[in-house]
């Protein structure tokens, strides 16, 4: 049985309250006004985001020189877009820390399906190391779902196809194409989706844990039959609505554009950060003695997995932008112009350095996929370049110019961070680490490369 | 001093198994295994030294790499510079996200195909090339432990009629 160190324990909490203060911070310095936004760009001239502002708004001024009238008119334009981007910012960070943690437990909970369904042999010594990631579903559903109903109730303003005023025929809003797109992209159905796919999830992790335990003390197989079939099934529920949830919860918010690739390209990125924190957690709690069974062959096999999940990444990375490019069709382009030539091409280009780059070149030799230290500075980098990556789909469409990385968003992870630790070693103290009734233990025990 | 080859003949992968490791435990030399089919864990066993096919395959596959930016770059800028849907050809660079894939190809044909070709030279095989099975039952259903000694071979012999050998041969 595993203990909760206190250490980690009051890490944990320590990085919760950090983060909670400094959200609390970040939501409480949101200009309410555009007076309050000029006051703010003219105290950080030196930004670069404000400076590029500059140069925009001094360009306005000359073409209007002659028209003091008009140029006050863009100049507020101006300020209540940049404070209405302003405004998001909390927001967007706070989705995008809790988007990837829940993404990291969904991921891990699609893998111990998989498992399941294939009756893999090796990984039954990694189950309840999975079983205590996927802990983190309940809470991070919750959170979730919170955030997707403040958004819902226009409680913030991430997803722009919620305002009421772009299905008016008579508003100056009115959008055609968000018209035509309506009758599935509307508030309701937009939110029994949600729901929906929250509690199917939830409901297999509950079930399939549940059997776990069971089939621990049970005499015949019938827990672990439950399971497989239980697994079956899940797999084919994720399979169609972690492709639905991609557009509803991110695609969405760039709501003109569309990619049928997009659904594929989250799944890669949750379930390369998911196996990267399986591998994490498990040498964490094998260098703590609490997992004899495993061995470096269960270590190599969880290495080539992030390895080659990093080139799946990459491949559909590279194919969503490729055939974006070369068709150059404006309604396609209008997302990667900012990711690709506007403000976020650091970003954009780094997190294909430490997503593809760096696992590639670490983790081709096979010695090395059995060292831990070299699988833990891996998975780091690709921890990393998986939340630049998340960020990077969420921030362009709420943020736009004005994103940087601030107290907001290292508060928004601190926050979320401690939650996921705090919960998954706490389940992971609820149950023995040792699956032994799963009739493949004994396979899983003896596995060698 | 004249030496001698032991060949035993095992019809389990199991017990060929145990065998080997028996022998390697009594320190006597393993010049070959004969199997019908790769047996798990036999060259471990055997004591073969790992495969460096690996380092081999990384090496092709740069070479591929390197061909595909070398030829893409001739044909589509340098020779006969194309306007394929009015994407840039002036630059290697500008034009370079429509060379991916076929960098990407040729990476892996070079890697594949020159492993396979290094793989065939490494064991001497070649078209039209005579079998060196000793036995023609190593195709089929046997498996064929060859051992070289010095004159005495009594001890090999019991060693290996406790291993689980079915047939021992000895070739002079």
């Amino acid at each position: 049985m595993y203990s909760f160190s206190n250490r980690l324990r009051l890490g944990a909490i320590v990085l919760m309250i950090l983060g909670a203060l400094g959200l609390a911070y970040s939501f409480y310095n949101v200009p309410s006004s555009t007076a309050d936004v000029k006051e703010m760009m003219s105290h950080n001239q030196d930004h670069q985001t404000d400076t590029a502002h500059k140069e925009v708004t001094t360009h306005k001024v000359q073409e209007d020189k002659h028209n003091t009238e008009a140029k006050d008119n863009t100049e507020e334009a101006h300020l209540t877009h940049a404070l209405h981007a302003m405004q998001n910012r909390p927001w967007a960070a706070v989705f995008i820390a809790i988007f990837f943690f829940f993404m990291i437990a969904l991921g891990a909970l699609a893998f111990y399906a998989i498992q399941y369904a294939s009756q893999a042999g090796w990984s039954i010594v990694l189950f309840r190391v999975m079983e205590g990631i996927t802990a983190y579903l309940l809470p991070g559903s919750l959170f979730m779902l919170a955030f997707l109903i403040i958004s819902a109730a226009h409680g913030n303003h991430l997803y722009v196809w919620m305002n009421p005023d772009l299905y008016d025929p008579q508003s100056v809003d009115y959008d055609e194409i968000l018209m035509a797109k309506s009758w599935w992209l509307n508030i309701p159905f937009w939110m029994i989706r949600t729901f929906v796919f929250l509690l199917g999830w939830n409901f297999y992790r509950y079930f399939s844990r549940k059997h776990s335990l069971l089939q621990d003390t049970a005499s015949n197989l019938v827990h672990y039959k439950k399971n497989f079939k239980a697994s079956v099934f899940f797999l084919l529920f994720f399979a169609i609505t972690e492709s639905i949830m991609s557009w509803d919860w991110i695609m969405s918010l760039t709501p003109h554009w569309q990619s049928s690739l997009f659904g594929w390209y989250v799944f890669s990125t949750l379930i390369v950060s998911a196996i990267t924190v399986i591998a994490m957690v498990t040498i964490y709690l094998r260098q703590k003695g609490f997992l004899p069974h495993v061995n470096d062959s269960h270590l190599h096999d969880l290495a080539k997995f992030m390895f080659g999940f990093s080139i799946f990444w990459t491949y559909l990375w590279f194919s969503q932008f490729m055939l974006i490019w070369y068709a150059n069709m404006p309604e396609e382009t209008a997302y990667f112009t900012p990711r690709l030539l506007g403000t976020y091409q650091p970003l954009f280009i780094g997190m294909v350095v430490l997503n593809f780059v760096f696992p590639i070149l670490i983790l081709m030799n096979s010695d090395y996929k059995r060292l831990p230290w070299f699988i833990i500075l891996t998975g780091i980098i690709i921890l990393i370049g998986h939340y630049v990556d998340i960020y990077v789909m969420i921030t362009p469409g709420t943020v736009g110019n004005h994103w940087q990385v601030g107290v907001s968003e290292i508060s928004a992870v601190f926050f979320f961070l401690g939650l996921f630790v705090y919960v998954v070693f706490n389940a992971l103290t609820k149950a023995p680490l040792h699956a032994k009734g799963n009739p493949f233990m004994k396979e899983s025990e003896h596995y060698h490369y | 001093m004249s030496h001698k080859v032991i060949q035993a003949l095992f019809d389990d992968d199991d017990v060929l198994l145990s065998a080997v490791k028996d022998l390697r435990d009594a320190d006597y030399h393993i010049d070959e295994v004969f199997t019908p089919f790769p047996v798990h864990g036999l060259e471990k066993a055997v004591g073969i030294p790992n495969t460096r096919i690996a380092i081999t395959s990384f090496i092709y596959g740069v070479i591929g790499l390197s061909f595909a930016v070398w030829m893409m770059n001739y044909m589509m800028i340098q020779d006969w510079p194309m306007n394929i849907g009015g994407k840039p050809n002036f630059t290697f660079a500008e034009n370079m996200p429509s060379f991916v894939p076929i960098m990407f190809e040729l990476t892996v044909f070079f890697a594949a195909h020159l492993m396979v070709i290094t793989f065939y030279m490494r064991s001497k095989l070649w078209p039209f090339k005579e079998a060196e099975n000793p036995d023609v039952r190593t195709t089929d259903d046997h498996f064929m432990v060859e051992v070289f000694t010095k004159d005495d071979s009594s001890d090999l012999e019991t060693l290996l009629k406790k291993s689980g050998a079915k047939e021992i041969k000895t070739k002079a």
